[in-house]
């Protein structure tokens, strides 16, 4: 993207709606005021870069990043995709972290009492920037699907979470990656805020017979589009 | 044409990916963006975050997005940054130190942008945190202006009354009479 061009609009036909009574959490957290326009100025369309962070592809496996004494325990996999924005431009040198539950369904945070071993070789974070293609990868585990008490029996589907950095502050991107085929998916309140079932679908990676390493790990296709540059410039 | 990824919730348990100096890891950017060094006046933002029911979000992420002290936007080529990130405590709390931003004329009064996720929210939400030093600049920033005057005092942090370097207050309330002021940029 040329540096600072205004920018479509947050799609809302993608986002989730902001109170989803389904998802208890919302109920006091979601804002009840209309978000007040804002004309986009150098604050929006500047944001910070991370090209001093010294990454390494040692941040980019999270199979490795971690380890004590072993090895990570679960089914390896590869999961990567293209950065891009709605007019099919990548984004590159963008800071991607992803962060996850172990294959038991468990991650390392105090506050998570869902009782399943941790993995004391598998923190379950990554980092990396993408490359010149907008392109990105990491190695990890499959995470597993863990209880959470928003209703009677209440599982999420296995996920990673993903935040995503553009060039400009408000291309900021948080979201989850869902494996395909997950039979919790239909059930989830998280996943489901998303009225748009063709937008759900982009949250949903896809099997890459391409990514699969043989007799090493699968691989998943997971493509991140961020809001993209006006198409036809405002007059003024 | 392609279309946007949806956002899906930051989720309670980010901390040790985002904010992971508890766990003794690194974190791409933290609470101290500036220090003695730093060209520009050092201050701290000291906030809280809030919910619907007046009670604290003891698990959210503020980042904050600022220019340096002379109103341009940090590109990488100095050791200002103009990115933080913090997770909030116990009480909901969170702080920054950094130093105060300029503003060029086009870019209204000196402000630092902000963006909030939590648990609960399925979108982050976008704010500007304006000091309450800057009467003259305020009164003439168009985005304050845009905004009835009852819910614009949310977006201005103010100076505490103390001795030493300055400090400014900012509450963010997720919801409710007292909802601090989001943005759809
Ligand atoms: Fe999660």
């Amino acid at each position: 993207m040329t540096a600072n061009q205004i920018l479509n609009p947050r799609d809302w036909s993608s986002h989730p709606r902001q109170a989803h009574p389904d998802y208890k959490s919302t109920l006091l957290r979601s804002q009840q005021h209309p978000l007040v326009p804002l004309p986009q100025s150098l604050s929006e369309l500047t944001g910070p870069v991370f090209g001093h962070c010294g990454l390494t592809g040692q941040d980019a496996d999270l199979t490795r990043n971690a380890v004590r004494d072993g090895e990570a325990i679960g089914e390896r996999i590869i999961v990567a995709g293209r950065l891009i924005d709605e007019s099919g431009r990548a984004v590159p040198n963008a800071l991607i972290e992803v962060w996850q539950a172990n294959a038991a369904g468990r991650y390392v945070h105090s506050q998570d009492q869902h009782e399943a071993p941790l993995d004391p070789n598998f923190l379950g974070t990554g980092r990396a920037l993408t490359d010149s293609a907008g392109r990105y990868r990491f190695t990890t585990i499959r995470p597993g699907a863990y209880p959470w008490r928003n209703h009677p029996n209440a599982w999420r589907p296995a996920h990673i979470h993903f935040s995503v950095f553009g060039t400009a502050f408000i291309q900021r991107l948080v979201t989850q990656m869902y494996f395909p085929g997950d039979p919790l998916l239909a059930l989830d309140p998280i996943f489901n805020a998303t009225a748009d079932a063709a937008a759900r679908q982009r949250l949903v990676a896809g099997y890459s017979t391409e990514l699969t390493e043989p007799e090493w790990a699968l691989g998943f296709e997971f493509d991140i589009v961020l809001r993209g540059p006006q198409a036809t410039p405002l007059e003024s | 044409m392609s279309s946007q990824t949806p956002s899906q919730t930051v989720g309670p348990f980010f901390s040790h990916a985002l904010t992971p100096s508890w766990n003794g890891r690194p974190p791409i950017a933290g609470t101290q963006l500036a220090d003695e060094r730093t060209p520009g006046t050092l201050i701290r933002i000291e906030g809280r975050v809030l919910d619907g029911a007046g009670d604290p979000v003891t698990d959210a992420l503020v980042e904050i997005w600022q220019a340096r002290h002379d109103g341009a936007y940090p590109d990488g080529s100095d050791t200002f940054y103009g990115f933080g990130r913090a997770s909030t405590d116990a009480e909901g709390r969170f702080w920054f130190q950094t130093v105060k931003p300029g503003a060029l004329p086009e870019n209204g009064a000196p402000h630092v942008n902000a963006a909030v996720f939590a648990r609960g929210m399925l979108n982050h939400a976008f704010t500007r945190i304006y000091f309450s030093d800057e009467q003259a600049e305020n009164s003439r920033d168009p985005v304050l202006a845009s905004i009835g005057p009852a819910r614009r005092k949310s977006l201005v942090a103010s100076l505490r009354d103390s001795a030493g370097p300055p400090v400014y207050d900012f509450e963010i309330c997720l919801q409710g009479v007292h909802e601090t002021v989001f943005f759809d940029a």
